[in-house]
């Protein structure tokens, strides 16, 4: 039976995963903001034959990280996967005329995945094995005009991923940066996202599931975001700054 | 649109995540729309699921398990949990739903909303009488929870309530224990209408589950044949959860494959294949249940007009006659379609105010949808149900009258009375105001 913790639990792509998971068999660490959200996904874990603990914690409240990680080792006796699943999608134009909003998504989709990353990745070190997963986003691949304190973030907790992966791989700790295009779920709710190009977040789990499983390093999700990422990260800035995204 | 693609309405739908996002959702109806309608996996035919205003709250994705008891059988899920996800977790435990659909793919809410009735109704009555209890939002009343003895009079016109009374937000149900998820089944065919009486009498009773084809385009000697099928689960066996899925219907044709000469050939086809002497054979749940669940889109063939089913009940003392001048102007008028269902009903009341069954037997058939069928085909059916005292299925409707709706659900006002001010169908519209 896997051990598993996740940041930002209600989050429907994590959701997904873990009803992928608890079908497998698995005892859960929960951590989420909403009380009530909470418990009702560990009722429905429960339902399916799973173990589960969880936690109400706010993840920009650092100082909560550390008795979090703490119980979440003690809850099962270590942790196989660490998932951190939360994040907003950040109005933009309002970041843009607020510098405090903008410090403020940065923290919630940058810096406190990395707080958690850096706290989490010296106790898995410490047990010479497992893997740490992160959900950032195709959007830290280049940033667009259109969503780029987002894009900064997420970027950020990628770079931090590449190195920390490196460091973590000579204790056998893996590193999964999972990296989503559109993912129909309320984070993106009510804006016109291109219907051909949007998953569910069941499909998306399911290779989130697979990919942390075989320890990939960097995962598209679904598969097709590689090669248009790929074709993106080629665009040279001079034209990239014409194009409208 | 609904599942019969028709009447074409156009919705939009806003997503419920969270039962506490609820209420807010509720409050932005009322601003923008003045009404709404809760919307399950719309698989009901005709226009009971389309919300008036044109917009619905999407329930599919409040879809969570809240707790399980696996030695009694009583479970308590978000009312947008599928029948199809209820198995998953069941059926590996010995548990089954005491009452299921022809499709799986519907969700608690709606079964409770349509009180749903399955090929065991002789036996266990309508979903509505495994439904402990629920939680009900109001618009004008906030959170209920409602019970045989807690507000029983909303428990009482939720169930069969086509969805009117409030959202339902969840619902404890008491599941039917199963030792294996197989199926014994019994399959044999019938000439005429007598036999399938007579069949009906002896084996009803003996039979967890019955349901019969009959072929809709017979005429004449081989007017009312089909073949009857009756089933049990196994004593012994695997417990395993099935999920066929072939590829599906891709597009809709413009135009429906179902047409007179297709529906003849198949029908007669069909009606061959199965055997003169009783057969016996022991097969999953999923064919045996869900056998359309096995190709999605189905609902495609019927192309872009769409189709409509038609589902009367005709009480016992009338049913024979009644079924036989149903089939016999079917026939006539060479529409139809492959799908012909017969069924008695049993005894058993349902604790709803609305429910469709009562004691009689139940046709049930799809026509591509054309101008004739509400000119000439439906009035000529509608007599027929109206003289036999019977009724028509509100989930499977899109034509019915007001007049015979009312008199055929004398407890209408009662529901009208316990409406939730926000919530307003397209067939309530129709039949009620
Ligand atoms: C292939 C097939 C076979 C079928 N076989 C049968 C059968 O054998 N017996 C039978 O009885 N029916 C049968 N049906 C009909 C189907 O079971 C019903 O129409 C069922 O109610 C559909 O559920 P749904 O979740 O799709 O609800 P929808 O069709 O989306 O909605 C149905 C009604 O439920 C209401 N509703 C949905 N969710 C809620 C909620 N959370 N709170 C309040 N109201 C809600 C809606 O407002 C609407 O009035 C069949 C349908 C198909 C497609
Ligand atoms: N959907 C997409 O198209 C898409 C694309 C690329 C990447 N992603 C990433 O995928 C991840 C999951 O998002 P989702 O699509 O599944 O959307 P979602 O269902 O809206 O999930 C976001 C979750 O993050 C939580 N959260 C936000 N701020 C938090 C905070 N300060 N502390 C604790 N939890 C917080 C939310 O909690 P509450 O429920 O309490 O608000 C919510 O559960 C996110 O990291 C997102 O950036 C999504």
């Amino acid at each position: 039976m896997k051990r598993i913790l996740i940041v930002g639990a209600t989050s429907a792509i994590a959701m997904a995963c873990a009803r992928l998971w608890a079908a497998e068999g698995a005892r859960f660490f929960l951590a989420a903001r909403d009380a009530e959200k909470l418990a009702a996904l560990a009722g429905d874990l429960r339902v399916r034959g799973a173990d589960v603990a969880s936690f109400q914690m706010d993840a920009n409240d650092v100082a909560a990280h550390a008795g979090m990680i703490e119980q979440a080792f003690q809850a099962w006796q270590g942790l196989d996967i660490a998932l951190i699943a939360h994040g907003t999608l950040p109005d933009q134009s309002a970041c843009e005329r607020d510098a405090a909003l903008t410090l403020r998504e940065f923290s919630t989709n940058g810096l406190s995945a990395i707080a958690l990353l850096t706290s989490l990745a010296n106790r898995f070190e410490r047990q010479q094995g497992g893997a740490l997963a992160v959900i950032t986003s195709v959007a830290g691949d280049r940033g667009r005009p259109s969503n780029y304190v987002y894009g900064s973030a997420k970027a950020a907790v990628s770079v931090f991923c590449e190195g920390l992966r490196a460091r973590l791989s000579r204790a056998g700790v893996a590193l999964t940066d999972i990296r989503p295009g559109f993912v129909a779920t309320p984070m993106t709710q009510g804006l016109p996202l291109p219907k051909r190009l949007t998953a569910t977040p069941e499909a998306v789990a399911k290779r989130i599931v697979a990919g942390i499983a075989r320890k990939a390093d960097v995962l598209y999700a679904p598969f097709f975001w590689f090669p248009i990422m790929l074709a993106i990260r080629c665009i040279p800035g001079a034209l990239f700054k014409r194009m409208k995204l | 649109m609904s599942w019969g693609r028709y009447p074409p309405l156009p919705q939009r739908a806003r997503a419920a995540n969270w039962c506490g996002g609820l209420p807010a959702l509720l409050a932005s109806a009322a601003k923008e729309k003045g009404s709404t309608l809760a919307h399950g996996e719309g698989r009901s035919y005709g226009d009971s699921c389309l919300a008036a205003s044109g917009e619905v709250i999407a329930m599919r994705r409040l879809d969570r398990f809240l707790d399980a008891d696996w030695s009694s059988g009583v479970l308590r899920a978000e009312a947008g949990t599928t029948l199809a996800d209820i198995l998953a977790v069941a059926v590996p435990r010995g548990w089954f739903l005491p009452v299921t659909p022809g499709t799986k793919f519907v969700t608690l809410g709606g079964a409770i909303a349509n009180d749903v009735h399955g090929k065991n109704h002789h036996r266990r009555g309508t979903f509505g009488r495994h439904v402990r209890r629920f939680g009900l939002l109001r618009s004008d009343r906030g959170r209920l929870v409602c019970a045989p003895d807690a507000e029983p009079a909303l428990f009482a016109a939720t169930i069969g309530g086509l969805g009117l009374t409030g959202l339902i937000e969840w619902a404890e149900i008491q599941l039917m224990p199963i030792a294996s998820s197989h199926v014994d089944g019994l399959a044999v065919r019938f000439g005429d209408l007598g036999e399938f009486f007579a069949l009906s009498a002896e084996l009803d009773e003996r039979h967890e589950f019955c349901v019969s084809w009959v072929d809709c385009a017979a005429r004449g000697k081989t007017a009312g044949r089909g073949v009857y099928m009756a089933g049990d689960f196994a004593s012994d066996g695997p417990r395993a959860v099935e999920n066929r899925r072939r590829p599906g219907v891709p597009l809709t044709p413009p135009v429906s494959l179902v047409n007179a000469w297709s529906l003849r050939a198949f029908n007669a086809i069909y009606w061959r294949k199965a055997s003169a002497k009783r057969r016996y054979v022991r097969g999953g749940y999923d064919p045996f249940f869900y056998p359309l669940d096995a190709l999605p889109n189905w609902n495609r063939i019927y192309g872009i007009k769409g189709f409509q089913q038609y589902q009367a009940l005709i009480p016992d003392a009338e049913a024979r006659a009644g079924v036989q001048a149903l089939l016999d102007a079917i026939a006539r008028s060479g529409k139809g379609s492959f799908l012909a269902v017969l069924k008695r009903c049993g005894g058993d009341a349902s604790p709803g105010l609305l429910s469709f069954p009562r004691p009689g037997v139940t046709l049930a058939l799809d026509f591509p949808h054309s101008g004739h069928l509400e000119d000439a085909l439906f009035p000529r059916l509608d007599a027929i149900v109206h003289e036999a005292g019977g009724r028509l299925y509100p989930a499977k409707d899109a034509h019915m009258k007001g007049e015979d709706f009312r008199r055929a659900y004398p407890d209408w006002e009662k529901l009208a009375a316990l409406r939730d001010p926000l919530l307003l169908s397209h067939f309530w519209k129709r039949v009620a105001q």
